[in-house]
């Protein structure tokens, strides 16, 4: 990949990497697919509303602490503010930090997108720097400045002398890629133009960026990696300007979910030659020693780590075979993000679940270093295959799935998909922490989650007795690729 | 014109969503980018028989953008009528339609046959927020949908009252209303929750009177249908909360409809008996804390600020400081709202503030003297601030992060009391 940082604009996944939103067929065809490079994604002539990739862009800019996000366009758009306030007090005060950060909008209305509104963008950044004397801004177009063409890039340009702290465009129109996770590479394209600096010269570190959502298991994490004397820099929740600024200096990059931190990684490599950690994910026992032999390999600490593997095997691994003879038989459909999918199916196989159908919220044929996503090559060397669909949380085609197959279980990681499932029967698990999986210890106690959730459904049996589907019976007659159509 | 908006307590004219939402089993159906229904909704009693993640949607990409979108939203309307069961669909426009000019009437008139109405509200975002979107959604169900009725029903009362979802306690509001104006023996009618829907809609036009409880959202539907249908209309400004506002309230509904004083004198009093029953047990709560003061803010739309302060000031005693209203109310409506604020007992007036912004909000309350620690009624964003100034902190308005509402409500008798409850128990958990 040849990461342009000069231009404030990025190519969406899909002109980038290829990546699909409508498939339907099986994990080795849609593997053989995108690696011999004939995978088409298709489009669907009905669809139901999914997520936008400004929230999950500027959700992530507005975690870093004190810095201020400006988002240009109606008061629909910037209503992101709301959430990114709450997140950034409560999760502030959980690490024990305070964060002054600010999300605002412009409320622009129907005159301005008739005469355009960029002088009052202008003076809307300067005031909030006045205000909040943030460390950094950013300042976000919507789908309707953007039609109209506002240059959100002059504006930025005119005024960064006079804020005096890195500013930066975001070009966050909705419209622009059907895959919110588009949104997650804008913001690292944000922090890499901005506000990551080149390495100082003579700092040695023992840092590992690791690029997660809310840093749930952060305080372990620090406990585990001082074994390895290394020292994890969580991104974004509870980030600082200054931290960021030297993720250039760390001896690799992680993530705790590719989709979620290729594009830093990646460019973070290219650029500054900081290596990333491409295995597959820590979920489950084979993921989580695989990822940290990988680091191990990566930051030269092999040794160390399976020290710590072959200890944690013997405290773990007894316990996760007895709790794994209660979920022998068990069937599963999941849908998430592909940076979950293929790395929870490969979990649900290793506690001798089998997934009977997997939707994967959007697909990248591959990553930006060209290679097929490494959960998608496990499976494949692993000869697992099930049938899989790629759909951007399309709710109908799930609960045709779910009808169809009857599983056990449905997990999913998005709100307002677990309770489809659970009207429909079928117990449902929300793996939304991404430390749900992480390691061993969570790997059991995902699993008895499972096992919990399995043995008592009551709640599901009182709702689904009670509550009628919204979905027409002739829904339910079809197949589930009726409203796909061949891409054009 | 564009504005810097702070801690913004409003959504988007497309919100009104919700709106559609809180009838049952009407649909809206979204001509907008992908995820506009997702950022619109709230964890907030929203995953009903739909939830905002399945609503029907064009999910806009770049290339409608340029070509026009209305392709698309045909083939999703004709699917959702046979994909998803509902009564009543309700096509809703984002801003990029809007902007490039896709012709959504049109659209939508080529489904006047379908076997279910399909109708059209315009609530591109940069239109106004969601309390316009609102009255969109309202106005084009009348426009749309119904026509005049020569038929009447005796004492059927068509009631309206501010945004669901947007306010908190929409659903128990509207039943405790109608549970009131039931007692006056007249048959009210709502359209909003739990069994109301599509049915409820068709008799509006029979309806003998149309009352509205709000400031201001619905007043252009109210005389609307007062034009089209003949229906006049009862503006009552102030949701009643408590016994002071909630007599007042009986007593302008039951003039207005012509119900028999003495009935309504008779319901007044089983009720404030009742009331001061409860408050009498609980006066020394109230009089002997060391944690609440007699002053007060309201942060929160039209609706809530003049609600609220009436209350506090009419029932409990307490003296207002400076109010807020953030709900960007139209122009032409606020100076009756001021007013008001001026109708307090022992000629006492509120100053109150129309701001949209947060900033602005908070330096005001910082710098008010509250002869002690303030009791703040407002949105999330007040809750550090109201910490930081040792205050009582109440979360009543959007974005409510810190309460959970399923049907609990703050509107008649018994609303005042769950008002003084969740006030309360703020309090006792402090000691100073």
């Amino acid at each position: 990949m040849a990461i342009n940082l000069s231009n404030s604009n990025i190519a969406t996944r899909e002109n980038r990497i290829g990546s699909i939103t409508g498939y339907i067929g099986t994990l080795k065809d849609l593997a053989t697919q995108s690696s011999c490079g004939t995978l088409k994604g298709c489009s669907r002539c009905f669809s139901q509303s999914s997520t936008c990739l400004s929230a999950c862009g500027l959700s992530q800019l507005a975690a870093i602490r004190d810095v201020a996000i400006i988002h240009h366009g109606p008061a629909g758009c910037s209503v992101t503010g709301a959430s990114s306030y709450y997140m950034s007090k409560v999760m502030a005060k959980k690490r024990g930090v305070t964060s002054d950060t600010v999300f605002v909008g412009t409320d622009m209305n129907e005159n301005d997108t008739i005469f355009g509104s960029t002088a009052t963008l202008k003076s809307v950044i300067l005031e909030v720097n006045k205000r909040y004397s943030p460390k950094a801004i950013f300042v976000s177009s919507s789908c309707a400045t953007g039609i109209i063409g506002e240059d959100i890039d002059s504006i930025v340009d005119e005024v960064r002398d006079e804020v005096g702290v890195p500013i930066v465009a975001v070009h966050c129109e909705g419209f622009k890629s059907r895959i919110w996770a588009t949104g997650f590479d804008i913001a690292d394209h944000a922090v890499l133009q901005e506000i990551v600096q080149p390495p100082r010269e003579g700092v040695k570190s023992n840092k590992i960026n690791f690029k997660n959502f809310f840093e749930s298991a952060r305080p372990e994490i620090i406990e585990i990696f001082k074994k390895f004397d290394l020292e994890p820099v969580f991104l974004y929740c509870n980030s600082t300007v200054e931290e960021l600024s030297h993720l250039s200096e760390s001896l690799a990059t992680t993530c705790i979910c590719g989709t979620l931190g290729n594009y830093l990684g990646n460019a973070l490599e290219e650029k500054y030659g900081v290596p990333y950690v491409r295995s597959i994910n820590q979920c489950g026992i084979s993921g989580y020693e695989a990822w940290l032999r990988e680091i191990g390999k990566v930051t030269g600490r092999l040794e160390a780590v399976e020290k710590y593997i072959a200890e944690e095997r013997e405290k773990w691994l007894p316990q996760i075979e007895e709790v794994k003879k209660e979920l022998k038989g068990l069937t599963a459909v999941l849908g998430m993000g592909p940076g979950y999918t293929f790395e929870v199916s490969r979990v649900l196989d290793e506690l001798g679940i089998k997934v009977v159908w997997a939707l994967a919220w959007h697909y990248d044929k591959k990553y930006e270093n060209g290679d097929v996503p490494p959960s998608m090559q496990y499976l494949l060397d692993n000869d697992i295959d099930f049938e899989a669909s790629v759909a951007d949380q399309q709710n109908y085609e799930v609960m045709n799935i779910l009808n169809k197959y009857k599983p056990d279980m449905y997990l999913s990681r998005h709100p307002g998909s677990t309770v489809w499932a659970i009207k429909n029967g079928t117990p449902a698990i929300y793996v939304a922490d991404e430390y749900m999986i992480f390691g061993y210890k969570h790997t059991l106690e995902f699993a008895k989650t499972i096992v919990d959730a399995i043995k008592n459904r009551s709640f599901e049996e009182n709702l689904a007795k009670r509550t009628k589907l919204p979905y027409t019976d002739w829904w339910y007659q079809q197949n589930v690729d009726e409203f796909l159509e061949e891409a054009k | 014109m564009a504005k810097l908006l702070d801690k913004q307590r409003y959504k988007c004219a497309l919100a009104a969503m919700q709106t559609v939402q809180a009838i049952e089993r009407a649909l809206p159906i979204l001509h907008s980018g992908p995820g506009c229904a997702q950022k619109l909704s709230d964890t907030n009693g929203s995953s009903g028989y739909f939830s905002p993640n399945i609503f029907p949607c064009t999910s806009i990409n770049e290339k409608d953008v340029v070509f026009g979108g209305v392709k698309k939203l045909n083939s999703t309307i004709e699917n959702a009528l046979k994909v998803v069961d509902a009564d009543l669909y309700v096509v809703l426009t984002g801003c990029i339609p809007e902007i490039v000019g896709d012709d959504t009437a049109e659209v939508v008139s080529r489904f006047k046959e379908a076997e279910k109405p399909v109708l059209y509200a315009p609530t591109a975002g940069f239109k106004g927020n969601n309390y316009i979107g609102h009255e969109q959604v309202v106005g084009a169900i009348i426009d749309q949908y119904l026509k005049k009725s020569d038929k009447k029903q005796k004492g059927l009362v068509n009631i309206w009252a501010d945004v669901p979802y947007q306010d908190l306690f929409w659903h128990g509001n509207l039943r405790e209303i109608e549970n009131l104006v039931s007692e006056l023996g007249l048959t009210p009618n709502t359209i909003f929750g739990y069994q109301r829907g599509l049915e409820n809609i068709k008799k509006i036009p029979e309806a003998e009177y149309n009352i509205l409880v709000s400031p201001w959202v619905g007043l252009k539907n109210v005389k609307k249908m007062e034009k089209k249908f003949g229906i006049p209309y009862l503006h009552c400004k102030t949701l009643p909360i408590g016994a002071t506002e909630t007599s007042k309230f009986l007593r302008e509904v039951a003039a207005f409809t012509g119900v028999d004083s003495a009935l309504a004198e008779s319901v007044i009093k089983k009720h404030e008996d009742y009331y001061y029953y409860l408050i009498e047990r609980y006066a020394d709560l109230f009089l002997e804390n060391r944690v609440i003061n007699k002053q007060f803010t309201v942060v929160a739309d039209a609706q809530y600020t003049l609600a609220i302060t009436k209350f506090l000031v009419n029932d409990l005693g307490l003296v207002p400081a400076k109010q807020f209203i953030t709900d960007d109310t139209p122009k032409q409506y606020r100076q009756a709202i001021e007013e008001e604020f001026k109708k307090l007992n022992f000629g006492l007036t509120a100053d109150v503030e129309f701001e949209t912004d947060g900033f602005k909000i908070h330096e005001e309350i910082k710098k008010h003297d509250y002869h002690g620690y303030p009791l703040v009624l407002g949105g999330y964003y007040e809750k550090e601030l109201t910490e930081d100034l040792k205050g009582n902190f109440l979360n009543i308005s959007w974005p409510v992060q810190s309460k959970v509402v399923f049907n609990s409500y703050y509107a008649g008798y018994n609303g005042g009391i769950r008002l003084i409850e969740d006030i309360y128990t703020v309090a006792v958990q402090r000691f100073n």
